[in-house]
């Protein structure tokens, strides 16, 4: 497992480097991976890469993604949008010469077209939204502030808004609030039903879960080595 | 005999707080939620909040969100039934 550049296009044309963990021994299949989005991705890291260890014990190489502006990017976060992010994606397949893709959670509102692949436990832009913006209101609450999620999004479409720690600019709010995840032939869902346990994303605190890694593991591997 | 919403309850706090199966069964009314559990900050209670309104089928608005809501289980049940039955 090893940290690797890859170059990911910018607004103006040009190109700029960004940040993916890779598992590659130049086989036949690989496969991107799109990690969930925001504090979900702090939450899902260990079953990610834990999927990560056991696709490449079954011979199959893949690279987890850093989205723009995320985690060790030096792009502005505040820049992105999710046609960024979905570009981004894309060029990180060309580059990585991936057949399948894997999308985590909210990573399925970026997918590129084209590729085939896997997306597990969608969600709804808009759900990812609320859920940030009331840890604000909450964490607000807690400071004798008040805050709504009204006059939180009425600031935020003009000045953007820092949510859980995260600089969101005003196309980015935008976009998540209308984005849904879309059924696209040539991906299959895997629901959490599929892998028995309740979502890692719903804890109160990052953890793992051996069993839930063998199962996705075992879904994607039993497609690419057959 | 325990209502639909309460066992829903146990099985979501399950879920969020990463119980081991059969624990939260032992949740009575006046066992500390919140003001006890240190790792339950604010993006924590957001996603239970969530996952509340997904599972119960009911809709939580924010000025309805105060610690007192959290602070036991049996609070928190009082709540939970109240919102389905409105």
């Amino acid at each position: 497992m090893t940290p690797v550049l890859w170059p990911c296009p910018t607004p103006d044309g040009g190109e700029t480097s960004e940040y993916a963990l890779a598992f590659d021994r130049q086989r036949q299949q690989r496969l991107l991976i799109i990690p969930a989005l925001f504090d979900e991705a702090n939450k899902l890291r260990r079953l990610t890469v834990e999927l990560m260890r056991r696709l490449d014990g079954a011979g199959i190489d893949c690279f987890l993604l850093d989205l723009p502006g995320t985690n060790e990017s030096r792009s502005p976060l505040r820049e992105q949008t999710l046609e960024r992010w979905t570009a981004a994606m894309l060029a990180a397949a060309n580059h990585f010469r991936a057949g399948h893709v894997l999308a985590i959670r909210g990573g399925g509102l970026v997918l590129p077209k084209v590729i085939p692949g896997w997306h597990y436990a969608p969600v709804k832009g808009a759900s990812l939204l609320r859920q940030l913006l009331r840890a604000r209101i909450i964490a607000a609450r807690e400071l004798g502030r008040e805050e709504t999620q009204d006059s939180l999004l009425l600031t935020g479409r003009e000045q953007g808004l820092d949510l859980s720690g995260y600089a969101l600019g005003p196309a980015m709010l935008a976009d998540l609030q209308a984005r849904l995840p879309v059924a696209r032939a040539g991906i299959t869902q895997i629901d959490q039903d599929l892998l028995g346990g309740s979502g890692l994303w719903l804890r109160a605190e990052p953890d793992e879960d051996a069993a839930q890694a063998d199962a996705l593991a075992a879904i994607i591997s039993m497609r690419l080595t057959a | 005999m325990r209502t639909d919403t309460d066992q829903k309850l146990r099985k979501i706090l399950t879920d969020v707080l990463g119980l081991k199966p059969g624990q939260a069964e032992a949740f009575d009314a006046d066992s500390g939620l919140f003001g006890s559990l240190p790792e339950l900050d604010s993006m924590a209670v957001a996603g239970l909040l969530t996952e509340l309104e997904d599972r119960l089928d009911i809709v939580i608005d924010d000025d309805e969100i105060d610690a007192d809501l959290m602070e036991t289980y049996g609070a928190l049940l009082t709540f939970a039934e109240a919102k389905r039955a409105a």
